[in-house]
């Protein structure tokens, strides 16, 4: 096998994996984020329409401009097809059927720090895990020295609740606040940056999120600044019938570097809920962003009832020569995912790299997996994705690698390996390879394997029972991807692959 | 300890009997030796005690202290105290050894309702007995078996042995592959755990190992039966003249 080393710029982690197990032990029991929180919500009226476009715009207080390229993108909207090309079987969206907008009702008057935000909503974020009091850090590993702080952006339904580290954030330069306070508060930013990567126009589900999106989280990094801290969002939703329409902004200027961390969950309904994101990247001359999601909104029951609709835009520009970026993605939850970070390698010699967990048990469909575009010289991309379906999942991974007349002496190598485990769910393969120079190399390696019984025998009988085993041996298969996740998810990430897995087997 | 009474077993998909009625008793703290023909039923027989999927038990029992082995799942025996050293250790790629290892040990802790170990205290464990298995922290790093030595793999399956403490250990061929002084590494190893509380049964092909892990009983398997018991001077007689006078005695 051959790896570009070059590219492979990734940390491995010493013992990332040594807790799994007591770590997976600790988390028994099903989905676990599946509760709601009982608050007094405000909606806008059912439905889409051009006032609920207005709507939301009102209630971000937003200039002109942006009401105008909502009302742009909402009426291309309605004149587009939802795609269907995708390996994933789901009945017609009504979209006219769901709320558009959900903000509790405590929220209307901004609280202006954390200290204001509604306990109410406090609690749910202490009870998911997320520290939103500074002096709580997202808990240490075992033996790791110091618990590293992470700055988190709370999304709820629909609205940013608070955003932690902002004060320390900004003494070094570094803008880290809800998209919303980003355009009041840095417009000329967000105008000069918004939609440069995903326009408007890129996809349905991109358009509609352009028409609609509520809040996300915005990120700038100054020249030459290394962000002193990880910086996190957090999606929540909580309101029934409602879709969350999330926008992320990052611009990571000249040889800047941060490391972004994206985590959700939902809690458990017998009916779909709609979520449909747009992640915009932008990265100019030797600057480097590491993405990390790990994606764990509610799969839907063993039979196929209720579940997420994930349909995501993600994309990183690597604009300037040199430019770096790593999407890590675990994806384990929604009932439906379609989702493709992409790269596009425009500055000479920059990289792209895109490692990718995705989990489908029981009813679950995945497409996912990630277009490497290749424009500049001397660029290079890798892929890692590792496709695990149980039950009667389907996982596809589907992936594009292009290679520009001008991309001269570039390299890929994608590496997809699936694991099936019974014989009633399905893995596919879909590579899209173009190759429009003859200095460039495309690597594909793919296999498709089954959970071996010899090992899962072997792992019994030394005690462990049988989904244990099964989690141990799927870790393993994962090993590549989960050693590119920054400690503090690696181990949430091993624990949800125990869990997602649960049932599976026996 | 361990009774086997009158075991049958054949193959699930096929009709191929490879076990005719097994007869075997081991007394707490006996070590006792299994030699045979190559594709006499040993193996099968470990693996029907450990509870491999693929084969049916037709008639017979095996009880472990009373207990109905047959009827458990593979950790349950694992966690009741039987021990298997593979013939054949299994690769796990991408699961440390040291992983492997914790997850094992607190599993069977678990359910046995005993409380966990530190990873600290389960650290210093590991290392001291990995040392007298020369086996190094490089190799507890390295994933279960991928790319390990044959006489690497076997000297694991003795470190998991040293760490699970279980009170049946059956070790199939963990003699094979070794080099001389790995066989006296293992050697030490078992010795180390034969104790008033704890049975071996070891099989294997040579008298070589039964040179230093003495045992107190020899059993000749042929065609999946038990055809002769004796004390360990029956080793050397196999050694020195081969299966076929035994074969011919028993007929
Ligand atoms: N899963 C299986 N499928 C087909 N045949 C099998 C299977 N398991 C065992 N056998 C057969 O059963 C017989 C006994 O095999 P076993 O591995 O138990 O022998 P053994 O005594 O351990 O031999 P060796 O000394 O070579 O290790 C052999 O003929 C073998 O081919
Ligand atoms: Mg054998």
């Amino acid at each position: 096998m051959t790896m570009l080393e070059t590219v492979d710029g990734t940390e491995v982690r010493e013992g990332v994996d040594r807790e799994t197990i007591e770590t997976v032990q600790a988390m028994a029991g099903k989905y676990k984020y599946g509760w709601e929180t009982e608050i007094e919500m405000d909606y806008a009226p059912k439905g889409l329409s051009e006032d609920i476009v207005r709507l939301i715009s009102k209630k971000n207080n937003e200039p002109e401009w942006l009401l105008d390229w909502r009302l742009a993108a909402y009426q291309r909207w309605v004149k587009l097809e939802e795609p269907r090309w995708a390996m994933l079987n789901y009945p017609e969206i009504d979209y006219q059927d769901q709320f558009y907008y959900a903000t509790p009702k405590s929220m209307a008057k901004k609280p202006k720090s954390l200290d204001e935000v509604d306990p109410k909503l406090l609690a749910t974020y202490a009870k998911l895990g997320i520290p939103l009091k500074e002096q709580m850090l997202l808990a240490g590993v075992e033996g790791d020295a110091e618990p590293r702080k992470v700055a988190v952006d709370a999304v709820f339904d629909s609205v940013s609740v608070g955003t932690t580290f902002k004060a320390e954030l900004a003494k070094a330069g570094v803008i880290f606040c809800s998209i919303s306070e980003a355009v009041r508060e840095h417009p000329d930013l967000v105008k000069q940056y918004l939609g440069s990567v995903v326009p408007p126009s890129d996809n349905f589900f991109a358009t509609l999120n352009s028409a609609v999106f509520s809040d996300g989280s915005f990120v700038y990094i100054p020249k030459g600044t290394r962000c002193p801290m990880e910086l996190s969002t957090y999606f929540r939703i909580n309101a029934e019938n409602t879709g969350q329409f999330e926008r992320t902004l990052i611009v990571c200027d000249e040889g800047a570097y941060v490391s972004y961390l994206e985590g959700c969950t939902a809690p458990k309904r017998d009916t779909n809920q709609l979520h449909a994101a747009v992640v915009e990247i932008v990265i100019l001359k030797d600057a480097e962003v590491k993405y990390s999601t790990v994606q764990n909104w509610y799969p839907g029951d063993e039979n196929g009832v209720g579940g997420i609709y994930n349909f995501v835009t993600k994309r990183a520009d690597c604009r300037g020569d040199r430019a770096k970026v790593m999407w890590t993605q675990v994806e384990t939850g929604s009932a439906i995912t379609w989702k493709y970070p992409s790269c596009i390698l425009r500055g000479d010699d920059s990289q792209g790299e895109f490692y990718s967990i995705a989990i489908a048990n029981n009813a679950q469909q995945a497409d996912t997996g990630t277009k490497m575009v290749h424009l500049g010289k001397r660029t290079k991309s890798r892929i890692v994705s590792k496709g695990i379906s149980a039950g009667r999942a389907q996982n596809t991974y589907r992936g594009l690698v292009s290679m520009h007349p001008k991309a001269k002496d570039s390299r890929n190598y994608t590496q997809c390996d699936s694991l099936l485990i019974g014989d009633k769910c399905g893995a596919h393969t879909v590579p899209y390879i173009e190759v429009r120079n003859n200095s460039s190399r495309v690597e594909h390696e793919a296999t498709t394997s089954k959970v071996d019984d010899d090992q899962l025998f072997y792992c019994r009988s030394r005690g462990m029972d049988e989904e244990e085993a099964v989690a141990l041996v799927v870790n393993g298969f994962c090993k590549e991807v989960l050693q590119a996740l920054p400690m503090e998810f690696a181990m949430e990430a091993q624990s949800l692959v125990a869990i997602s897995l649960e049932g599976s087997v026996g | 300890m361990l009774e086997i009474k009158n075991l049958h077993v054949k193959l699930e998909e096929e009709d191929k009997v490879i076990l005719r009625g097994v007869d075997l008793k081991i007394g707490a703290g006996e070590v006792h030796a299994i030699m045979g023909p190559n594709g006499s039923g040993k193996s099968t027989l470990s693996y029907v005690l450990s509870g491999r999927d693929g084969y049916e038990v037709t008639a017979g029992s095996a009880t472990l202290d009373g207990a109905e082995l047959l009827e458990m799942e593979p950790e349950d025996r694992a966690a009741a105290g039987l021990f298997l050293a593979f013939q054949y250790p299994v690769e796990i790629p991408g699961v440390g050894n040291m992983t492997f290892l914790r997850t094992a040990v607190n599993a069977q802790k678990k359910s046995r309702g005993e409380p966990e170990v530190s990873a600290a205290d389960f650290l210093k464990l590991v290392r001291e007995k990995a040392k007298t298995l020369k086996i190094d922290a490089e190799m507890l790093k390295r994933p279960v078996n991928v790319g390990f030595s044959g006489g690497e793999k076997k000297r694991n399956e003795i470190l998991q042995m040293a760490m699970l403490e279980p009170r049946m250990c059956i070790l199939d061929e963990t003699d094979s592959g070794l080099d001389v002084d790995a066989m006296k590494l293992v050697s030490d190893g078992v010795n180390a755990l034969r104790s008033e509380g704890r049975s071996f049964l070891v099989i294997t092909h040579y008298q070589r190992l039964l040179d230093h892990i003495k045992p107190d009983v020899v059993h000749i398997m042929a065609a999946g039966r038990i055809i002769k018991t004796g004390g360990p001077e029956l080793a050397l007689e196999v050694e020195n003249n081969g299966y076929a006078d035994i074969l011919n005695e028993v007929g």
